[in-house]
């Protein structure tokens, strides 16, 4: 799921239980999410290694 | 009256020498407590009669010379998140509090060394929160000044300190906990290596990132509580012996660490850095790879284990946490699992980036706590014009250590030109908390020559 579905789904799921006052909290989790997503690379998610040889097709 | 030695080491001292009487100074913090407690909201629950029971024991036990070492007869406070039995564990919020049937083993390693548990501390709910101002027990004031935040969220356990109401303080760490607030208050504040202190009967905030650790006056003070909660024999005093003597070599981790500091928190640290290098030491300007990514990875690991824990607690009590608790905890059962788990596999990556910023050297400098004591109810902060929130930047400059289980320690460097404490904090390699607390030790006396003199009301 990409962080602008999930963001959706989690503020439409917090109004409709009566927590409307999550609404600028998630968002701002939405950028921290993006942002550790993006990172991949950089924090050396195994599936996301710059050597394009250690993930043969 | 008795006065209060002004640190635990000098009250061990007196005490072993039977110059002074563990029950008159238990009486004495009791007193502080009763005077000052109204105000300050320091402690939640105060422990009269077993405190001077034990401390009666102990008086017989060293009258007849069994003595246990440094903590025998010495009063001691311990956050109210940490079990005692059959005590209320209230974790600062108005959710039933457990009451639990056994102590925690730092509580029963307290008990060995000798020690006089006076009572709990007060602390920003559940420990999720960096200001002691949300909490169903009143909101915590800092000594310095009643107006400001004593930082959190073990803040109850700082003021403790300050005030002489006990000698040594127990506090918990998951993203600064400690450091914060003896950093805001200024006191001496140690975060041990991950794991070296047993975190069972601890109600946790997240279960990968908690530490349990020692809060004082004096790095000294530090090394005698840490030594007793994690449980190593008690050794006789020598605070001497654990000073080294060579020139350290210590990084400045400048990239991330120095780029928002309060104008007073930057010029302290300046003037430390500078004094520590007119004393001998080797400082040198490093970078820690991947520092920028901190709070994103603290984020996503912080928030879904703190919302696991409570997951129970919100289904039957949502309305009893404070809003701004009950908002975190609720956020966090949002994040998806596979983000958890970016955080989780960051951890090694972070830990290895610290690991390698310390190679060659002794320890890492850096300030413990970007600006001074934060006005109560603050919401966010202004530093070179920008407004910046204020959790984020009280977390900002401990909560890597926490990540990768470094030791870290704040050791206070001062007052800004406000009249607030400023603090500067020791980084050491990993598995290595002795080493860290001597290193603390001689810095100490080079930045503060008469440490532990910082606040009042201990005399």
């Amino acid at each position: 799921m990409d962080v602008q579905a999930w963001l959706q789904h989690a503020l439409a799921d917090a109004e409709s239980r009566g927590l409307g006052q999550l609404k600028p909290l998630l968002e701002g989790l939405a950028r921290s999410t993006q942002a550790l997503r993006d990172a991949d690379r950089e924090l050396e998610h195994p599936a996301a290694s710059e050597d394009d040889d250690a993930h043969p097709a | 009256m008795t006065p209060i030695p002004r640190d635990l080491i000098q009250a061990a001292r007196l005490i072993e020498r039977r110059e002074l009487s563990p029950v008159e100074l238990t009486q004495a913090c009791l007193d502080r407590i009763t005077a000052r407690n109204e105000e300050l909201r320091a402690f939640i629950t105060v422990l009269h009669e077993q405190a001077l029971a034990t401390a009666k024991q102990a008086e017989q036990e060293i009258s007849k010379g069994h003595y246990r070492g440094a903590l025998h007869g010495v009063p001691v406070s311990v956050k109210d998140l940490i079990d005692i039995a059959g005590v209320p564990t209230t974790s600062g919020s108005a959710v039933p509090a457990r009451i639990p049937r056994h102590d925690a083993p730092v509580v029963t390693n307290l008990r060995r060394a000798g020690a006089v548990i006076v009572g709990k501390t007060n602390l920003h709910e559940f420990a999720f929160g960096t200001t002691s101002d949300e909490t169903a027990f009143g909101v915590v004031r800092n000594p310095c000044d009643p107006t400001r935040s004593p930082g959190g969220s073990s803040g109850g356990a700082a003021v403790a300190i300050v005030e002489g109401m006990s000698l040594g303080s127990v506090g918990t760490d998951t993203g600064g906990s400690i450091r914060i607030p003896s950093a805001a208050c200024g006191i001496t504040g140690l975060k041990p290596s991950h794991g070296e202190i047993d975190c069972e009967g601890v109600v946790p905030l997240s279960t990968t990132l908690d530490h349990v650790g020692p809060m004082t006056r004096t790095v000294a003070d530090a090394s005698v509580l840490f030594a007793a909660l994690a449980g190593h024999a008690s050794a006789r005093l020598d605070p001497d012996a654990a000073s080294s003597h060579a020139s350290l070599w210590l990084g400045v981790p400048a990239p991330y660490f120095l780029d928002k500091l309060d104008r007073d928190t930057r010029a302290a640290f300046d003037q430390t850095r500078a004094r520590l290098g007119s004393a001998g030491q080797n400082i040198q300007d490093v970078a820690i790879a991947h520092a920028d990514r901190t709070a994103d990875v603290y984020l996503h690991i912080v928030l879904p284990e703190a919302s696991w824990y409570h997951a129970p607690m919100l289904a039957a009590n949502a309305d009893k946490y404070s809003p701004g608790v009950r908002l975190r905890l609720e956020m966090g059962a949002y994040i998806l699992a596979e983000d958890y788990l970016r955080g989780i596999h960051a951890r090694p990556v972070m830990r290895k980036a610290v690991d390698r910023a310390l190679e060659g050297l002794d320890a890492l400098l850096l300030p413990a706590l970007a600006i001074g004591a934060p006005p109560i109810g603050a919401q966010s902060v202004t530093i070179d014009g920008n407004a910046e929130p204020l959790r984020a930047l009280m977390l900002r400059l401990t909560q890597l250590f926490n990540i990768t289980g470094h030791p870290a320690i704040a050791i206070p460097c001062g007052t800004g030109s406000d009249g607030l404490p400023r603090a500067i904090q020791l980084v050491g390699h990993r598995g290595a908390t002795a080493r860290l607390l001597e290193i603390a030790a001689t810095l100490e006396r080079q930045i503060m020559p008469d440490a532990g003199s910082v606040g009042g009301g201990a005399g």
